[in-house]
């Protein structure tokens, strides 16, 4: 019993970052109606600055500022450059252009930082956070992290002008630019938020995967898994979906006899296919509207 | 004294359709112009390639500066309120935050949140839904709610596709007097595309017939309004 | 689309591609087996994405299934390295078409992350340890290269050139055909109007289903092919980057253009090599910027060029 409540914590921990990936995925899927194969290569090469900053001498808490901002600088110029001048492009190319960029900054962070195993720093410590308790440390200011981040989040989209006029571009791009919104703009900036909560979700997962090129795409895998289960349209129902995959990854983990360890992968694949042969539209998202 | 609104030849096409064939216009300051025309004429492709919503060529002045080649965001920033066929709701914001989208490009808060008033006073039932989802408004209270979110943009010109469309006879009677309002005590330019030829002569002064993308008549609306012939041929009453 | 079907063209070409093996140096024709091994894998990849509308990031799957079927056979069995390729090819027929009949129900971007999670899924699968007796964990299995038969006075190399060019010509004229089917019509039909197609009649999930197991068939026999080439299979080498390369190789070659494919498999295998040779570090990277280049400004890949180039040709004639 104990055990079990045990993985589950953990499980919720681990989950918050796929909770930031699958996050990150609806918004640039809600802006630009693609997946982002790249993301998790983006949210890596992110964890490498800051541990580069981090190298050079600079504060955590510092570095993790200058990471997100320049992520957010990252994520707008690779729409504004790469991804506006293809915007009406079928399905196929963007899915090529993705897997071009993912390419080229797995290459790249190799190429900077070689593919060496590094290990990257917590702020939080590995303590157990209480005496003989569940979590440690860096699990409990994993799950507070992402807590602020989608309270922010939250926030700016539902108080903010920007924020409106970001979601009714996601909700209807003709209208919105009847009413003055520019669209491009939105995306770019649905672009660079994606990229900073990417950068968040990268360095608070490192230090239990450690730092590494091929880091996320296991990752990203779970991401995707929490977004087909939260349905593609919502982003809360993303972070939920994010959270139980987390939990389900750790119990299957634990509690499969022989191979559990073995299947991490594997469990991913089953939870994205059961989800959308048994609910396309997710737990929470509204029914795929097909265009004809 | 130039029109506010000035089009020459004016062509638009959707791929490789074409739709409009050279159309010449002219709209006056505060004044009230309609086009008229049967369904597939080509007036709602008109509106949408004045504010650059397709493909189009010519030349097109509003204030005196050409927008034949400036994006839809920027000719709404200079004050243009496109009410579109099929009215544009975002379904999923709720009905004030649509009507807060009107105004988003301004930067007055104070007299945003006036003109909110302003336009629950003329459609009250919005107030009530307020904070509703827009989708689920009916077809009529979407079709008061594009009207009052190109309010809120103060706009100098207003372009109305079909403001009639789907609203009951009595609702299309207060409309048109609060489009008459506007336009005669604010000064607001009205482009109007109507089925409705009937109020729409009444409201307008000046009406230009469309027929399969080219203008085939032009005039003051009260003399088309009294002439029996065009009025058999293009207008069908 | 262009069409080779000027049978001048192709029996110069097929005349190049038989006396290339005796002219050239073993590794290259070794090469060249494998650029013919991924061009029928492409033209897998094409069937269902270029005629039947599909999306599919998955097909390393299907090529890591047809070379351990083969490997397997040969390695536990002792079958003879030929009856491989239609055991290979039917058991990717039926996976195929079992996993296509949920991915029925998704469109585009659903498919593309289904198939992506099977190819990300597949070599860790491959690794689990107690299906090791037949897999060979992460050793995977070699398997010994097949002479040439009948004492014919060639080496190794190019008897297995021989035998794929076989097969890859049988498989693309099988291809040829079925596109110019019936079925190939109604496959096009589905992927251009799925609800004009149901209007006709057309059974829209059986064809999709049929299509993803044919396209997984012609994925599978490659990957059987390439296991007896390379004589070795292990889980990483099909990892979801193999994916990558088929779908890279058909956007290059040309969607919707069945000879598309052998411009794709020689892009496959020689640019990774080239790029490797601009910078050994930084290859992934000056792939990555080829491809993306590339859908800049040859959006519709080889296809488009023998277009424009034919037409220039007879504009001039
Ligand atoms: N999105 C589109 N794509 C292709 N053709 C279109 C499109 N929209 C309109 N058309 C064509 O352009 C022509 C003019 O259409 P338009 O909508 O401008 O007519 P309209 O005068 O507004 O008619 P109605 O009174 O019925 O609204 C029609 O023949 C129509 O078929
Ligand atoms: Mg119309």
């Amino acid at each position: 019993m104990e055990l079990l409540l045990q993985q589950i914590l953990a499980g919720i921990a681990t989950g918050t970052i796929y909770a930031c990936i699958a996050l990150a995925i609806v918004m640039t899927y809600q802006t630009i109606g693609h997946l982002n194969f790249a993301q998790g290569e983006m949210a890596m090469f992110s964890t490498f600055l800051a541990w580069q900053l981090i190298q050079w001498g600079l504060p955590y808490w510092t570095a993790f500022a200058l990471t997100v901002a320049l992520s957010f600088a990252g994520g707008v110029l690779i729409e504004r450059i790469v991804l506006r001048p293809i915007h009406n492009a079928p399905v196929l190319s963007h899915v090529a252009v993705f897997i071009g960029l993912l390419a080229i900054l797995n290459s790249l962070a190799g190429f900077i930082w070689d593919f060496n195993v590094k290990p990257f720093p917590t702020p939080f410590g590995t303590a157990p956070l209480i005496a003989n308790g569940f979590i440690d440390a860096h699990q409990a200011g994993m799950i507070a992290v992402t807590i602020l981040l989608l309270a922010f989040l939250y926030g700016f989209f539902r108080f903010t002008r920007v924020g409106l006029a970001m979601r009714a571009s996601a909700n209807d791009p003709v209208s919105a630019r009847l009413v003055g919104i520019r669209v491009g703009w939105m995306a770019a900036l649905g672009w660079g938020m994606a990229a900073a909560i990417g950068a968040v979700a990268g360095m608070m997962i490192a230090p239990i995967v450690f730092l590494e090129p091929n880091m996320m795409l296991g990752v990203l895998l779970y991401g995707f898994a929490g977004a087909v289960l939260g349905g593609l349209g919502s982003p809360a129902g993303a972070v939920i979906g994010g959270l139980i995959v987390g939990v389900v990854e750790n119990l299957a983990g634990t509690f499969i006899p022989v191979v559990g360890g073995e299947l991490k992968f594997t469990i991913a694949l089953a939870i994205i296919v059961a989800v959308l042969v048994m609910k396309p539209q997710g737990l929470f998202g509204r029914p795929v509207l097909h265009r004809v | 004294m130039t029109p506010l609104l000035q089009v020459r030849d004016l062509h638009a096409s959707y791929g490789s359709t074409r739709v409009l064939h050279g159309l010449d216009f002219a709209l006056e300051e505060k004044g009230v112009t309609t086009l008229l025309g049967g369904n597939g004429a080509g007036k709602t492709t008109t509106l949408r390639a004045l504010c650059g919503m397709i493909e189009r060529r010519g030349e097109i002045t509003f204030a005196g500066r050409s927008i034949a080649r400036a994006s839809t965001e920027d000719i709404v920033r200079m004050g243009v309120a496109h009410v579109p066929d099929g009215r544009g709701t975002f379904v999923r914001l709720t009905v004030e935050e649509n009507l807060e989208l009107g105004a988003i490009t301004r930067r007055d808060r104070r007299a945003i949140a006036a003109d909110l008033e302003r336009v629950y006073g003329y459609f009250p039932i919005l107030q009530k839904r307020r904070s509703q989802q827009a989708g689920t408004l009916s077809g009529g209270e979407q079709q008061m709610l594009a009207i009052g979110r190109a309010l809120m943009l103060r706009p100098r010109l207003m372009l109305l596709d079909e403001p009639s469309f789907g609203l009951a006879p009595r609702v299309v009677q207060e409309l048109f007097a609060i489009l008459s309002t506007l336009n005669k005590d604010e000064g607001v330019s009205l482009l109007l595309v109507e089925q409705n030829a009937t109020v729409a002569l009444d409201l307008a002064d000046h009406a230009y017939l469309v027929e399969t993308g080219r203008i085939v008549f032009s005039g003051a609306a009260r003399d088309i309004r009294q002439n029996e012939k065009i009025r058999r041929s293009y207008l069908g009453y | 689309m262009p069409r080779l079907n000027n049978p001048r063209v192709t029996l110069a070409i097929i005349a190049v591609a038989l006396v290339l093996p005796l002219v050239i140096q073993n590794f290259l024709t070794f090469q060249l087996t494998l650029v013919l091994v991924y061009a029928i894998a492409i033209i897998g990849l094409n069937l269902l994405t270029g005629f039947n509308g599909q999306f599919s990031l998955g097909h390393s799957a299907f090529y890591a299934i047809g070379a351990y079927v083969a490997a397997m056979l040969m390695d536990k069995a002792d079958f003879p390295y030929a009856m491989t390729l239609p055991v290979a090819g039917i058991a990717c027929f039926v996976f195929g078409f079992l996993f296509g009949l949920p991915a029925l129900r998704l469109e585009g971007v659903y498919l593309a992350l289904a198939t992506f999670a099977l190819a990300v899924a597949t070599p860790q699968i491959l690794k689990l340890s107690p299906l090791e007796h037949w897999t060979g964990g992460v050793q995977g299995i070699v398997v010994n290269k097949p002479e040439a038969p009948f004492g014919l006075p060639l080496t190794e190399d190019q008897w297995l050139y021989y035998f794929t060019l076989l097969i890859t010509i049988v498989m693309t004229v099988l291809a040829h055909n079925l596109v110019a089917s019936r079925t190939g019509r109604a496959m096009m039909a589905i992927r251009d109007n799925p609800i004009a197609a149901r209007s006709m009649g057309i059974n829209i999930a059986l064809y999709k289903s049929l299509t993803f197991g044919v396209s997984a068939l012609y994925t599978g026999v490659a990957g059987a092919l390439g296991a007896i080439v390379v004589q070795f299979v292990a889980p990483d080498s099909f990892t979801f980057f193999l994916s990558i390369s088929l779908l890279v190789g058909l956007v290059v070659g040309g969607v919707g253009w069945i000879p598309g494919a052998f411009f794709g498999g020689a892009f496959v295998l020689f640019v990774p090599n080239l790029a490797e040779s601009f910078s050994k570090g930084l290859s992934g990277a000056v792939y990555g910027v080829m491809i993306i280049v590339l859908i800049y400004v040859l959006p519709t890949g080889a296809a488009g060029l023998t277009r424009a180039a034919s037409r220039w040709w007879r504009a001039k004639a």
